[in-house]
């Protein structure tokens, strides 16, 4: 074991490591939970409507549904500030770069809902010269809400299973 | 790169700062403006369409008549059923079919539910931009009874499906007209409040009097339709001028008011849906009896020919040109949607303008991307 | 393979309303109608009167078909412009509807049409479609800019979809496909989409 300045690892660097992992184990998990509890009731997601699943969006911030109740926030945030990006639907090929630049932008920890089969497969635009099949392969997805498009109880679903995701995070610093 | 308004603006290049409003920004989904600034002022502006462009006509060259249904209403899905209706009767039209009375009839009771499921999204988002919040609250739960009405008639949440060719998908149930008249009586006293607290509001009238005017001439010239048009001075409503699908049948009038800004084209929405409940309430009392479609198979035969159809949407005149060569694909299928048509105002409309503005007449249009890029 | 002919010669096809349509009376099951043989129609007879104008005045120009309210007038390359401008000042055609684009694969033309419509009281419901065929292989048209203002973007997207070239149009840039498109247009027969 090599430390900071050079020399070889003595008794006292190893013993201070070794503190470092009681005090993880000791602190450290309720630490954890406790940022991530944080973390899972105020979720700020990136306004960016991609298709028509943003109407069932608009839908479930509206009073009926209000997701609001479930911990996610107004989306009317600066991206630098935003944890959750919802892809509403189709992403195609003119947008695609920009949904890349978007989600580079936002900061660690950051979530990924994919929502409507547009976004999971591509969906009934299959066969389309301009959309993507799926985004799995510009941005990494953390919860898919099937449906075309998914009910607002279905994205309250996905939003809560995405809670549960949070919660268990091993890690405090995301991935 | 050239411009498209060249001609008419030249700005100095020193003062002149180059903004770009979207895709990513709550003022403007789906939809990006390039927008030129001098100051707060707005010196030119041109819109950045495209990020919905789905190639539906393309699609729609790959599938038959009736495989085209789903992916069609895609488009407008605030506005599924008109966007099917004029496709409907576009096949209908080349087909030669007679559809059933009642089959009118509550293709025009879907019609007219989904305009007002439609204008309520837009006054909903409207108020947003304005920065009245009861608005968007009472307006997005509101449009919610509508599509529950929706869905007991159609069985789907907003992707209704319901109006296809030869007809209707199926018939009504009679609880679904029971609820329907109810909505209906409710809905007119709810409206007057909307009028109360949003139209009659000194804020909301501060903030749109005045603000982005099309003028009649302008609107004929950019061949603006449906609210926009309306708001000008400019009667145009395809449900009078050729009255499909027993429209004659009904009273109602075409809402037109002559200030053309951003006030009169919400307020000729709210006006609007209280024609649409007038229509609904006459044509669920006066529903004939008998059967809803005719028995088309699932490939029909579609003889050769060519068809304009159009229908008064949410936003405006749909059209569809369908070029038929006897296959069981359309040959072309040509959407002109209302959006697209009432686009070219948008960057006469953004001249002169402060940046606050922008957002209202943006969404005061009734511009929706998605149905738009197609 | 030509449907546009075909249309005009038929029975002409009937409007799907039930109540407006005394058009019926070329089917001879029609009990409502059956009484007339030929039921006068008002709207196919403006429409045809439109029609000829048109032709009398433009002897190149042809009708394609007509139906009540509707018309399809096809104009030899060249005078579209005027055409334009005659059915925009003299016969009120003045609402640009949508700019169309066909591929004629079989016959190596592509074919452009405009759909006006019209703010003349009484003439609201009228659709006036004018259209001209170019060579597949050179597909240059004028733009009607000057006639339709509205016209602007339809002829883009018509451009950017079909690979038509509008000779005098400010801006034909991408606006609906990507900017780094390419590929063929894509409304072209000879595109197959990826996924097929
Ligand atoms: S999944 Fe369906 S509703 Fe959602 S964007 Fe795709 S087509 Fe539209």
């Amino acid at each position: 074991m090599v430390v900071a300045g050079g020399q070889k690892a003595g008794t006292f660097q190893v013993l201070v490591g070794k503190i470092d992992d009681v005090l993880q184990y000791a602190i450290g998990d309720p630490l954890r939970y406790l940022a991530n509890w944080g973390r899972l009731y105020s979720l700020w997601p990136v306004h960016l409507e991609t298709a028509c699943c943003s109407v069932e969006v608009g839908a479930a911030a509206g009073s009926r549904f209000d997701i609001e109740r479930f911990g996610t926030l107004e989306a009317f945030g600066s991206l630098r500030a935003c944890d959750l990006i919802i892809v509403m639907g189709t992403v195609t090929r003119k947008l695609a770069p920009r949904l890349k630049l978007i989600y580079d932008q936002m900061a660690e920890p950051k979530w990924v809902i994919a929502m409507g089969a547009c976004s999971i497969t591509g969906g009934l635009y299959f066969d389309s010269y301009n959309v993507l099949r799926g985004i799995d392969d510009i941005i990494p997805v953390d919860v898919y809400v099937p449906g075309c498009p998914p009910r607002a109880e279905a994205l309250i679903q996905g939003i809560v299973l995405l809670q549960e995701k949070i919660r268990r995070m091993p890690t405090l610093s995301g991935r | 790169m050239k411009m498209a308004l060249e001609s008419e603006y030249s700005p100095d290049a020193d003062r002149i700062m180059a903004v770009s409003l979207g895709p990513q920004h709550p003022g403007a989904g789906h939809f990006r403006i390039r927008l030129w600034l001098d100051g707060d002022y707005v010196v030119k502006a041109l819109p950045d369409a495209g990020y919905v462009h789905r190639g539906e006509e393309k699609m729609g060259e790959y599938r038959n008549y009736i495989q085209n249904v789903p992916h069609l209403e895609r488009p407008v899905i605030l506005d599924s059923s008109n966007i099917l209706f004029a496709y409907s009767l576009g096949v209908d039209e080349l087909m030669n079919s007679k559809i059933p009375p009642r089959g009118q009839y509550l293709r025009v009771i879907m019609s007219e539910i989904n305009r007002i499921i439609s204008h309520m999204y837009f006054i909903a988002i409207q108020g947003l931009f304005l920065g009245h919040t009861t608005m968007i609250t009472w307006c997005m739960g509101d449009r919610d009874f509508w599509i529950d009405l929706g869905e007991r008639i159609a069985g789907a949440r907003v992707t209704f499906a319901y109006i296809i060719p030869g007809g209707v998908r199926n018939d009504i149930p009679d609880f679904a007209i029971e609820k329907g008249l109810k909505t209906c009586d409710w809905f007119e006293k709810r409206m007057d409040e909307y009028e109360k607290i949003f139209y009659d509001n000194p804020m909301v009238h501060q903030r749109s009097d005045g603000v982005g005017v099309l003028s009649r001439d302008d609107a004929i010239a950019f061949g603006a339709t449906g609210t926009v048009a309306r708001a000008s001075g400019l009667a145009l409503d395809v449900r009078k001028d050729e009255p499909y699908s027993s429209y004659q049948d009904f009273e109602f009038k075409t809402p037109v008011l002559t200030q053309g800004d951003s006030w009169a084209r919400a307020y000729v929405a709210l006006l609007d849906m209280r024609e649409s409940v007038k229509i609904i309430r006459q044509a669920l009392k006066g529903l004939p009896q008998g059967p809803v479609r005719l028995k088309l198979g699932p490939q029909p035969r579609v003889p050769a020919g060519e068809v304009y159809s159009r229908t008064e949407a949410a936003r405006g005149e749909m059209s569809y040109y369908i070029v038929s060569d006897g296959s069981p694909r359309p040959y072309r299928l040509k959407i002109g949607v209302p959006s697209a048509k009432n686009l070219r105002a948008l960057p006469h409309l953004l001249r002169n303008v402060h940046v606050a503005d922008i957002p209202v007449i943006y969404w005061s249009l009734n511009y929706w991307p998605v149905e738009a890029d197609r | 393979m030509k449907p546009t002919s075909k249309a005009s010669e038929p029975a002409t096809p009937a409007p799907p309303q039930v109540g407006a349509s005394p058009q019926q009376a070329k089917v001879p099951s029609n009990p409502s109608s059956a009484a007339a043989p030929v039921a006068p129609n008002p709207d196919l007879d403006r429409a045809k009167d439109i029609a000829g104008r048109i032709t009398s005045k433009y002897p190149g120009s042809k009708l394609e078909w007509v139906k009540p309210r509707r018309l399809k007038v096809s104009v030899p390359l060249g005078i579209i412009k005027d055409v334009a401008f005659f059915a925009r000042d003299s016969l009120g055609f003045d609402h640009i509807g949508t700019v169309s684009g066909v591929d004629w694969i079989a016959k190596s033309s592509l074919e452009v049409v405009y759909f006006v419509g019209s703010t003349t009281p009484g003439q609201e419901g009228f659709v006036l479609a004018l259209s001209e065929s170019v060579p597949r292989d050179d597909p240059v048209v004028p733009t009607l800019i000057d006639v339709w203002r509205g016209a602007e973007y339809h002829e883009r997207e018509t451009h950017e979809m079909f690979g038509l070239n509008f000779q005098g149009h400010p801006d034909q840039s991408h606006l609906f496909l990507p900017e780094d498109w390419n590929d063929l247009p894509p409304l072209r027969k000879d595109y197959v989409s990826p996924g097929r």
